[in-house]
């Protein structure tokens, strides 16, 4: 089949991510939006090395999953920290820069 | 009709549907089962792509440690954090909804101008030796200095990570034993000396859940572990009060 | 033939002027005897200059001084130089003589005001100006001291300027003359533009050579001049008013000297007029109506002052007249005009008199029979109302009536209306001034309760009795055997025309003397007896218009002064609406847009992820734009 397929459906999910990026408050959802967001891309990359030919989409998609597990890593920990210090999750709370 | 087809138009589906659920569902762990499913039914994808040693790492990596500590995280905040369903910034909702369907979209036409007539190489003669050799021979010979710096970035997230999450340890437990027994019995006040009470004492059962009964009747708060009170699986003393009893003959209730 | 001595005339009044001036207070005790030992200085040196003059031969009495150049700026060259000839003299000595006097008058008149250095400076500084103008030998010399002199007159009318009605009075007459000015700014240009130079010397050669059009233009642009500085019409409204001035500036400056500037003007200029002959004719139609004009108005005012100056008027329109007949009329003009500096000066110096000993009072009919008290006064101005009138042998006869005379010889129907008015206005003038010599010197006694007339003061009534001799004798002297206009001739009559008779002289000057008696006696008659205190209200439209200066200040305001009052709160409505608004506009734009602008940062983490999405879409759109 062709495997444009399945670079659509990678666009569909990565708008789908997108909107819960800007919709949900919870910030740990925020987060999970956001690795949506790259596991498409991902998916677009393999489809795009199949699509070549060769493996170098491979190699992309595979250290953008290491750079995400780290960003997941340090996000997550900063979330931890800023729930301890205000006991809330919201994503709106931090509006301090607001005019 | 091949195999690959009929997996994509049963899977891709599902996926979207998934996808959608995370976006909709209120309690944030539903959300995270959700994108499980995503990212497993996207390793399937990779599989079927002649990509297995990427679908194996998507298990692993992602589904395996990358949920796994968004569960644990949401634990530690909170697992009933949930949202309300009403929006506070005005018109924020309906822009974002109509932008990203424009986004899809133009991605899409975008997609279809660009692959239109291209017919798909293949991975055959890539993966020839075998796609872990493959893989290796890029990541080791063309990317290494990329590796090499990913590396670093790895070793760097975790040093962050440590030491965003580190705490001090509390006041409390660095005091010693002695101190806190004398601060204990010459504390605020001497009801807390012999420690919280117990659940379920004066009720009629005395299951972690139910809490117990102060002298005129009514629950203590302070006999429920927070975390079941958060999930709200305390349950309710009514059904163990001493109102609903039947009266003894010929006595007076107290 | 040149002169170092011309400097002096300007010099020394214009140094003592800003010497009084600069040492302020501090001159205060000597600076009025200072002032008037420099204007007496200033008139011997015209003497002296008269009579070296006269010695000389014809064709040598000119002299030049040259200053320094002025301007040099390519084809237009002016020297600052002066030019003393038969004319200038003339007025150099009327200027000085007459200055010089009220000079000695303001040291009694004014002494007991506290700024009396201060108006012998402005006194100094209006003689260094008039000098200027009358001894400057182009336009733009002339120009200089025309100014001056304006400047002076303001400064002077409104030298009581804590009354603000006496400021707004100065503030009008220096408007009025300044419309008169943009006349001589004109004519400057056309005499530029036409002959390439100003200076009469230069524009005199070339006059043959120029267009009549040119011509009339610039003839028409100075009589403006003329009638802003000498109160003709239609400029004529500021000259009641500036009686607002002290007495002794009113005697001087607007009787016998800068009010006088216009026909100076126009004689200095009788080159360009002889060529242009429709110029001429504007100029007698100006000086007839002006005459008639100060008459009817003289005859219905009660303050002494305005009365002569509507006399002032009246009579500057007689010399304007005569300069409107060319050769013929130019020096009979002048003749008329040094006669006039003598007795009306003289009268206004017996105003001041009168005013000085009636506690400042100024309405005629709270006078009456003050013959008793005041004798020198009464005998003064006496003196001077029979020269005005035209009593032969006193000096008015003698000029006004060869003006009468040279009017009817223009000839045909103009010289029979312009004789006929001239006429017409000398019995006017006769019913007038006897009018104010009866209701002020005798008559009923008429004074508010706490009058003590009493007689002026040495130095008041000095000066008043040489101008009265002048008012006397003048006349005579400076007609018989036609000695000021054979003097004046090689100024004004270069070409020696022709003199038409139109009536033989005997029969003008019974008809002047008959004027004169007609209107001696229709005053005698109606002010002879009793009079009331205060002005009868009864009184036919005539005089009620007369007394409102025939409408002349309600014309003006409906035709300049309202439509300017207009014009100037809709540029500022316009400056305050559209301009500023504009710039406010600007500047609430601004504002507005950056309170808009300000609402995207709101602190909320989703709307900037919004933002992020919304630019990703617009890169995507773009690249789909483009590679369509």
């Amino acid at each position: 089949m062709n495997p444009t397929n399945y670079l659509y459906l990678s666009a569909l999910l990565f708008s789908i991510g997108a909107v819960g990026v800007i919709v949900r408050r919870n910030a740990i959802v925020v987060f999970m939006c956001i690795e949506l967001m790259l596991n498409a891309a991902n998916l677009a990359f393999v489809t795009f090395a199949r699509m070549n030919g060769n493996l170098e989409g491979q190699v992309i998609a595979f250290f953008t999953m290491v750079v995400a597990a780290c960003e997941v890593v340090v996000g997550l920990a900063i979330i931890v920290s800023i729930y301890r210090s205000r006991r809330s999750a919201s994503v709106d709370d931090a509006s301090l820069l607001s005019r | 009709m091949t195999g690959e087809v009929i997996l994509f138009w049963a899977l891709a589906p599902l996926t979207v549907l998934a996808a959608l659920g995370m976006l909709l569902v209120k309690k944030a762990v539903h959300s995270a089962i959700l994108l499980a499913f995503v990212m497993i039914a996207l390793a399937v994808f990779y599989l079927v792509q002649d990509a297995p040693f990427l679908g194996v790492v998507q298990i692993v990596v992602y589904t395996g440690a990358v949920m796994m500590l968004f569960l644990f995280i949401l634990m530690l905040v909170g697992v009933d954090s949930s949202d309300s369903l009403v929006e506070n910034i005005k018109g924020l909702r309906g822009v974002a909804i109509f932008t990203s369907l424009a986004f899809a979209a133009t991605l899409t036409s975008l997609i279809a101008r660009a692959t239109t007539g291209r017919d798909p190489v293949g991975l055959e003669l890539a993966n020839g030796e075998g796609n872990v050799q493959g893989l290796a021979g890029l990541i080791f010979g063309e990317y290494v200095w990329a590796f090499e710096i990913i590396s670093a970035l790895l070793i760097t997230a975790a040093l962050g990570a440590m030491v965003l999450a580190h705490t001090q340890k509390s006041p409390e437990a660095r005091l010693s034993q002695r101190v806190r027994s004398t601060a204990r019995f010459r504390g605020e006040s001497i009801g807390t000396a012999a420690g919280l009470p117990g659940s379920g004492v004066f009720a009629r059962h005395n299951a972690v859940d139910v809490p117990a009964l102060l002298p005129d009747g009514t629950p203590s708060d302070l006999s429920i572990s927070n975390l079941l009170a958060q999930r709200g699986d305390v349950q309710e003393t009514k059904r163990y009060s001493l109102e609903g009893l039947p009266k003894l003959d010929g006595e007076d209730k107290k | 033939m040149t002169s170092s001595n011309l400097v002096y005339f300007v010099a020394l009044p214009l140094f003592s002027s800003a010497l009084l001036m600069l040492l302020g207070r501090k001159a205060d005790k000597w600076g009025h005897v200072f002032a008037t030992l420099v204007s007496a200085s200033t008139f011997f040196i015209g003497v002296f200059e008269f009579l070296a003059m006269r010695d000389r031969a014809v064709e040598m009495r000119a002299v030049t001084q040259k200053l320094f150049t002025w301007i040099s700026v390519g084809d237009f060259q002016v020297d600052a130089a002066l030019l003393l000839d038969q004319l200038s003299i003339s007025f150099v000595l009327l200027i000085t003589g007459v200055g010089t006097l009220i000079h000695v008058y303001s040291i009694t008149y004014m002494s007991h005001d506290r700024d009396r250095r201060r108006f012998f400076a402005y006194l100094n500084f209006f003689i260094a100006s008039m000098l200027l103008l009358v001894l400057g030998d182009s336009y733009l010399n002339l120009y200089v001291g025309w100014e001056g002199v304006g400047l002076a007159s303001y400064l002077l009318i409104g030298f009581w300027n804590q009354k603000p009605e006496y400021a707004t009075a100065a503030k009008k007459a220096f408007v009025m003359n300044r419309v008169g000015d943009f006349g001589l700014s004109i004519a400057i240009m056309i005499a530029f533009a036409t002959f390439g130079s100003v200076s009469f010397a230069g524009i005199e050669e070339k006059v043959g050579g120029a267009s009549e059009t040119a011509l009339t233009a610039m003839g028409l642009m100075l009589l403006l001049a003329a009638t802003g500085k000498s109160a003709q019409f239609p400029l004529q409204a500021w000259l009641g008013d500036a009686m607002a001035g002290p007495t002794p500036v009113s005697a001087l400056i607007h009787a016998a000297t800068m009010v006088t500037a216009g026909v100076y003007l126009i004689t200095r200029s009788n080159f360009v007029f002889d060529a242009a002959p429709n110029a001429q004719l504007a100029v007698v139609i100006i000086g007839v109506i002006t005459l008639l004009f100060g008459a009817i108005i003289g005859t219905a005012k009660d303050d002494i002052k305005k009365a002569l100056a509507a006399s002032t008027m009246s009579q500057i329109g007689y010399m304007i007249l005569a300069t409107g007949f060319g050769p013929a009329g130019y020096a009979f003009a002048i003749m008329h005009l040094l006669t006039h500096g003598f007795f009306k000066a003289g009268m206004f110096l017996g105003a001041g008199s009168v005013m000085h000993g009636m506690s400042d009072e100024v309405n005629m009919r709270r006078y009456g029979g003050l013959a008793k008290f005041m004798p020198i006064t009464t005998i003064t101005f006496g003196l001077g109302y029979l020269a005005i009138i035209g009593v032969p042998p006193f000096a008015g006869y003698y000029s006004k009536d060869k003006i009468i005379e040279t009017a009817f010889n223009a000839g045909g129907l103009q010289g029979i209306i312009f004789g006929g008015a001239a006429l017409l206005g000398a019995i006017i003038t006769a019913f007038y001034m006897t009018r104010v010599m009866l209701l002020t010197f005798f008559g009923n006694k008429r004074w508010a309760d706490d009058a003590h007339p009493h007689e002026s003061p040495f130095l008041m009534w000095a000066p008043m009795a040489v101008l009265a001799v002048g008012s006397v004798a003048s006349g005579y002297l400076l007609y018989s055997g036609k000695a000021f206009v054979t003097w004046l001739a090689p100024v004004v009559d270069k070409h020696k025309h022709e003199h038409v008779e139109f009536l033989p002289p005997i029969v003008v000057s019974i008809l002047a003397v008959t004027a004169v008696v007609i209107g001696v006696s229709i005053a005698l008659l109606k002010y002879r007896g009793e009079q009331a205190s205060e002005a009868p209200s009864d009184v036919n439209i005539f005089t009620r218009a007369a007394r409102r200066d025939l409408l002349q200040d309600d014309a003006n305001e409906f035709m300049f002064m309202r439509p300017g009052q207009k014009l100037t709160s809709a540029l500022l409505a316009t400056d305050e609406k559209v301009i500023d608004g504009t710039v406010r506009g600007v500047g609430a734009t601004m504002l507005g847009s950056a309170r808009g602008m300000r609402k995207l940062q709101s602190g909320y983490v989703r709307n900037y992820a919004l933002l992020i999405l919304i630019g990703a879409l617009l890169i995507l759109g773009t690249i789909w734009v483009v590679t369509l």
